[in-house]
């Protein structure tokens, strides 16, 4: 695993437009994300700890399923919340997300 | 979608051994509980028994484990899991003793997995055969630590390729080759510190995910070998070293913790991340426990889910709300400035040398009986010169039958079971 190559990636394929905007996002193993009623909050779970999510960061790990790459995971989500502008902080936080090892 | 230039995440990853889920500060009250300024418990860790292959010198089971042998029957478990599932847990621990020993594991995986909870099997390995492994596999188990430390009364010997080591081995190449993320838990002690280096080349050969290196907590077992086990100052900072020079160079690959021992500090830890605040554990006969150790202090009734609803344990019982939050705190705590952050230390540590557990958890500088901890150090420092001799003058305590029995006996006398101050 290294993660900080992948962090890279992520962040030029923020900046070039290029095709690994498009690949698919995907929960890393072993994390696991689910929905908690009790803490009204998304959470990420691992080898006995938790990462309790705020809503934004819960609102675009779901949708990193393996379905669809982070354009279009950007545009959903501006469609979803009427929102403009988004990318450069959703962008920022995939970034992180792949330096933690949450993503794929 | 307006915050996200605020923290994603609470301060994320710990330790293992500490109960690792986060508190949850901010939590909104839930309606209808008892004590609406009262989180749900996020960890639940089922030891299932008390029984174990192993014998370790530093096990954190009660001395007087032999009384406490009556189990819980697989029907009561699955009604532990169910109930705290509907609190709120969803990290869980299997332990124990050794919960392999337990042939209705699988049945218990699948239930808590169905359930949604995270399921850690927290085992030595012994049992861990490719059927079992298969069929946790496939019951839905998402986690293993295994523990690596001797199993024999050879304790010196710790690294040396005993038939322990060698089954641990096997077990922790089978469980990766079944897809299993591994914790690899070593307890760190005296004997075994200056092998810290093997010790992680180790964690790295097996492919572990993550690397536990946690110094022993004097509770328990470890309490009575304390004399046996304690390292020296000068250990730690070695071992500390090459810790810090493993993550330098092998950060990538696996995530090592290295958990510094209580004595050698001057602030307490955050015991538990409060008492009463995330962790909740049952013991093997369904004593609830507020922390792994808590059995050890007396005049706190344990409640138990035999005959009381795990709901009114956690939110009501007198156990769970004896050190809840800070209005129990005594000097030089209640008025600290520091009190929210360490919320008083550790209680079990408070007991053992002050004879007090409401007190300040005597690691604290600030606590007048501070000094009781820098003699423990200070012995450990002049004895590691004739470590041989005070192992022959004062043999290592295993944790065995016979000799929880007899420990037990003893506590049981007019004046028995004191320790400390």
């Amino acid at each position: 695993m290294n993660d900080s190559t992948r962090a890279e990636s992520a962040t030029e394929a923020s900046t070039q437009s290029g095709s690994e905007a498009a690949l698919p996002l995907t929960i890393a193993k072993p994390f696991r994300l689910q929905w908690e009623a009790a803490q009204n909050a998304h959470v990420l779970l691992y080898p006995e700890g938790m990462v309790k999510l705020n809503q934004s960061a819960g609102e675009i790990l779901k949708r990193c399923d393996g379905t669809r790459g982070l354009d279009t995971l950007i545009a959903e989500l501006e469609q979803a919340f009427n929102a403009t502008g988004i990318g450069a902080e959703v962008r920022a936080f995939v970034a992180d997300a792949h330096r933690r090892g949450w993503l794929e | 979608m307006t915050d996200l230039s605020q923290p994603a995440v609470q301060p994320a990853v710990q330790p293992a051994a500490q109960p690792a889920v986060q508190p949850t500060a901010g939590l909104d009250a839930q309606p209808g509980h008892s004590a609406a300024n009262v989180p749900p418990p996020l960890w639940l860790l089922a030891e299932l028994t008390y029984r174990c292959p192993l014998h370790c010198a530093f096990c954190y089971n009660p001395l007087d484990y032999t009384d406490h042998h009556r189990e819980l029957s697989t029907a009561q478990w699955l009604d532990v899991l169910r109930d705290a599932r509907a609190l709120g847990a969803v990290q869980l621990g299997f332990s124990g003793g050794e919960p392999l020993v337990r042939d209705d594991l699988e049945v218990l995986v699948e239930e808590a997995h169905r359930l949604g909870f995270y399921t850690n099997l927290i085992t030595s390995g012994v049992g861990l055969t490719e059927q079992r492994l298969g069929d946790l596999k496939a019951a839905g188990l998402d986690h293993i630590q295994l523990s690596f430390q001797d199993s024999t009364q050879e304790l010196n010997d710790f690294l040396s390729s005993t038939r322990t080591f060698e089954l641990k081995r096997r077990v922790a190449a089978a469980l990766k080759r079944h897809g299993f993320p591994m914790v690899m838990n070593c307890v760190l002690h005296r004997y075994n510190l200056p092998h810290v280096d093997k010790i992680i080349e180790m964690a790295l050969a097996l492919g572990a995910e993550y690397l536990e290196l946690a110094n022993t907590q004097y509770y328990g077992w470890a309490r009575e070998n304390q004399a046996q086990l304690m390292p020296t100052r000068e250990q730690l900072e070695e071992a500390e070293a090459v810790v810090a020079r493993y993550r330098r160079t092998h950060d990538g690959r696996c995530k090592i913790f290295f958990v510094v021992p209580d004595y050698f500090e001057t602030r307490p830890k955050r015991c538990m991340n409060g008492w009463g605040a995330v962790f909740l554990g049952v013991a093997p006969d369904g004593a609830a426990l507020p922390c792994h150790a808590a059995r050890g202090l007396p005049g706190l009734a344990l409640p138990n889910v035999k005959d009381t609803p795990l709901r009114e344990i956690w939110y009501r019982s007198d156990a769970f709300n004896r050190f809840r939050g800070l209005s129990w705190l005594k000097e030089p705590c209640r008025n600290c400035e520091e009190k929210e952050h360490d919320l008083g230390g550790c209680r079990c540590q408070a007991y053992l040398l002050t004879g007090d557990a409401a007190n300040a958890d005597p690691v604290c500088d600030k606590s007048p009986f501070h000094e009781h901890v820098v003699k423990v150090v200070q012995r450990a420092a002049s004895a590691s010169g004739t470590a041989t001799m005070a192992a022959r003058e004062q043999p290592i305590l295993f944790r065995n039958d016979a000799n929880s029995r007899r420990l037990a006996a003893a506590a049981r006398e007019p004046g028995g079971g004191e320790h400390g101050a």
